[in-house]
């Protein structure tokens, strides 16, 4: 691709990429997200390319194969959207694309068995799917669209519009404004208002002038949290354009993107595409011919959850161990070296180029007041469609959950919800009408966090949760400050005896404390926020926490001192499988009769229980 | 300065042989500046499969850094290894939609299996046994992977079963 020098290229290189594209050619798109990649999506695509060549059909008729980033509908994966048909096939083996090619392609029939059906209805497109239907994108635009690893097809949908924009017609002053304007807040977790940060840093400079950094966290911890992920690898453009803009506004030259070394899809996606910003006269040196200049650079995490809070990441990007400061002097004055720095989340960075270009007035109008614009989750747990869903501000908990979500599978029922990851809590069903934004979700003990949405059902004991939220916390302290350091091994110790059914009600009060001093005294939010989840089942689950310690037992049958497995006589075939998997080989039984299992020997591993084939493992 | 305990038996210098290269193609790459310093570890394991106290002096010498502060990077991340790791990577998921579908069982399955505590490489280097926090496909919890290869919606038997055939 030619180097574009001045701003009008742009436009009309997006033009004939869009003429191009109107040629009527088909384009078969194949989601490669991570959960669809995780069912064989690649191996799809490769398929159908492989399909494709073999049919020889001219250059003019042969389909465009695309892979794009996440379409959200994992739990239907792998997905594939056919166009201009607009045909949504589910669940798609590398085996069914010679039939796709065959049927669908070349004489445009439907192959019903690929089509999603819900509840006796059959949905042809994505449009009609009750999942799609009440979502509404802007962070995640482009993703499923594009193929994130081709520039022209991110320009031909608008990606560097914003830029263009920005440097034809608007100050920095003005970017700034319209930013403030649009009310958007930190999508990281915290939720600190984006124009704010942006104008204090811009003080900053003018007060202390020298260079300012502009640096994207994408240092997506929260375990069940993949929004980040799908945004970096499915719409790269977006985040880099969002950083140019940041850059412009504040007269950055550097830039830092701090992606998680556990998404190596991401930072792939992500390198090529500067690369190609680069040659395309988008990023580095005389950006569009305008002679602002401005690069990234990639930084890999290195595994530590706390380099997700601003001044650990800041020093681990100089190299340093990731551990945070006190924030008496903020970091957009001093941050980075020293020097003032913006930090953004990537989803916050996704969004800037749509309120530039629509302007920030149109942006505050979407959701309540005072959390403007949509949010992106991921919708995980025991929940009938997994997936990534993005909404505007302000629905009710229970239309993501229930109508986009679709309820909880098989019979069991909504218990509860965790939002915010770690460091939030647990929002049970009684509140499950509460509306999903900033400040309605923080007077209920939870916070929004960075958007991963875990829902539980009554298999799930909160102890159990509650527990697993705190060890990985005390996994992942740095160590640097005592409250968290010791307080909250202290805290887990409390929680591991009553998951033992020991403790009494007064360790109960003595655990609130404990929290208290905690939230008091951490250095940084991973310790200020660590009770959270704990205090938050607590509030709404007082009594799950007392049947563990007065009556010894775990209503939801997960904590396993507490629990014993049986088999059930009625449901047993004797086919054996769990007694020669069993590893303390204590199931016992003649072949096709009932087996037993000897609770003496039993160290409750779980293992009968998931290989059995016909449900005959009970818990009580 | 700090010692690693680092043992070598016969197979773990064979397999370390095999993976070298020479480590300045790895130093070439970066600036000689004390920033560099964890883009140059993470390379060097990927290169190596881990950090040898050899290469970490290598290190230090080319971005200027301090022996003791190296170190002092290398502990504290999680994904850091001191010790050569085995052929193969296994990685349990224990994100929270795993654990919550029971991902824990299939790491200790797998410890009884391999006959190896988690985070630790097999004696005879063919697997390393590590748990992460969360590579993004909850939709398919309970999810292992073995090098790049996903398998979702797992259990104890199938990932036996996969590590059979390699």
């Amino acid at each position: 691709m030619e180097k574009i020098t001045n701003i009008e290229q742009l436009d009309l290189l997006k033009n004939s990429l869009r003429k191009a594209r109107e040629s009527g050619r088909q384009v078969v798109r194949v989601c490669l997200g991570p959960g669809c990649r995780a069912q064989g999506a690649d191996k799809v695509a490769a398929a159908f390319r492989n399909a494709v060549r073999q049919q020889g059909l001219p250059v003019k008729v042969e389909p465009l194969i695309k892979e794009t980033g996440c379409h959200g509908f994992c739990k239907e994966g792998p997905l594939v959207t056919l166009e201009p048909s607009g045909l949504f096939y589910s669940r798609v083996k590398p085996d069914d694309v010679e039939e796709i090619v065959e049927k669908t392609i070349k004489n445009n029939e439907v192959i019903s068995r690929l089509l999603y059906s819900e509840n006796g209805t059959v949905y042809k497109s994505a449009q009609e799917i009750p999942f799609y239907k009440m979502q509404k994108k802007i962070a995640s635009r482009n993703v499923g669209d594009i193929d994130p690893l081709s520039i022209e097809d991110a320009i031909a949908n608008g990606a560097y519009q914003a830029v263009a924009k920005a440097f034809a017609s608007m100050t920095p002053e003005q970017v700034i404004k319209d930013v403030e304007v649009s009310g958007l807040r930190g999508r990281g977790g915290a939720g600190f208002p984006t124009g704010r940060k942006w104008r204090s840093a811009a003080d900053a400079v003018k007060k202390h002038p020298g260079p300012v950094y502009v640096v994207c966290n994408g240092d997506e911890g929260d375990p069940g949290a993949f929004m980040d992920c799908v945004v970096m690898e499915g719409d790269p453009h977006s985040v880099i354009e969002g950083m140019i803009i940041a850059a412009y506004a504040l007269g950055a030259r550097q830039g830092f993107i701090y992606v998680r070394e556990e998404y190596p899809f991401a930072i792939k996606n992500l390198t090529i595409a500067m690369e190609q910003a680069r040659s395309a006269g988008l990023l580095g040196a005389n950006i569009m011919g305008t002679g602002f200049e401005f690069d990234i650079r990639i930084n890999r995490g290195a595994g530590a959850y706390v380099c997700g809070e601003s001044t650990a990441l800041f020093q681990s990007i100089e190299g340093k161990p990731g551990e945070p400061r006190a924030k008496y002097i903020r970091s957009v004055e001093r941050g980075l070296w020293d020097r003032p720095t913006v930090l953004n989340n990537v989803e916050t960075l996704a969004n800037i180029p749509v309120i530039i270009e629509n302007g920030g007035e149109w942006f505050s109008k979407i959701g309540p007041p005072n959390s403007t614009g949509t949010k992106a989750f991921s919708l995980v747990g025991k929940v009938k469609n997994v997936g990534l869903v993005e909404v505007p501000m302000g629905v009710p908990l229970s239309t993501i959950v229930e109508d986009i979500g679709g309820g909880i599978p098989g019979k069991k029922s909504f218990k509860a919800v965790q939002t915010g990851g770690p460091s939030g809590g647990c929002i049970p069903y009684k509140l499950k009408d509460v509306s999903v934004d900033f400040d309605s979700l923080t007077k209920i003990g939870s916070i929004m966090g960075s958007g991963g949405m875990i829902v539980m059902d009554d298999r799930d004991c909160v102890v159990d949760v509650a527990r697993y939220f705190l060890r990985f916390l005390e996994e992942e302290s740095c160590g640097k400050c005592l409250p968290c350091r010791l307080g909250l091994e202290a805290m887990l110790e409390f929680l591991d005896n009553f998951a033992q059914g020991k403790g009494s009600l007064e360790d109960i009060e003595e655990l609130k404390s404990l929290a208290k001093a905690v939230q008091d005294g951490a250095l940084c939010a991973l310790g200020g926020s660590a009770p959270n989840p704990m205090l938050t089942t607590l509030e709404y689950f007082r009594d799950e926490y007392e049947a563990h310690i007065i009556e010894k037992r775990c209503p939801a049958g997960v904590c396993k001192d507490l629990i014993t497995f049986h088999i059930d006589s009625e449901a047993c075939t004797g086919c054996g499988l769990c007694a020669s998997n069993c590893p303390q080989a204590c199931i016992t039984g003649e072949d096709k009769k009932p087996h037993e299992i000897s609770q003496n020997a039993c160290t409750r591993c779980g293992t009968c229980m998931d290989l059995c084939k016909f449900s005959a493992i009970t818990v009580s | 300065m700090f010692r690693h305990p680092v043992t070598h038996s016969k197979e773990r210098i064979l397999y370390v042989k095999k993976l070298s290269t020479d480590i300045d193609s790895i130093l070439e790459k970066y600036p000689g500046e004390p920033q560099y310093l964890i883009s140059l570890l993470q390379d060097v394991q990927a290169q190596y499969s881990y950090i040898s106290e050899e290469n970490i002096n290598f290190i230090c010498d080319h971005v200027g850094v301090p022996v003791t502060k190296a170190w002092s990077v290398v502990t504290f991340y999680r994904s850091f290894s001191l010790n050569p790791r085995g052929e193969h990577q296994v990685r349990v998921c224990c994100g929270t939609a795993c654990h919550l579908k029971g991902a824990d069982r299939i790491a200790e399955d797998l410890e009884r299996h391999l006959c190896v505590e988690r985070e630790h490489t097999t004696k005879d280097m063919r697997f390393t046994l590590e748990t992460i926090n969360c590579p993004g496909a909850c939709a398919v919890a309970p999810v292992v992977m073995v090098d790049d290869e996903y398998l979702g919606s797992t259990n104890q038997a199938d990932v036996r079963q996969y590590l059979k055939k390699l």
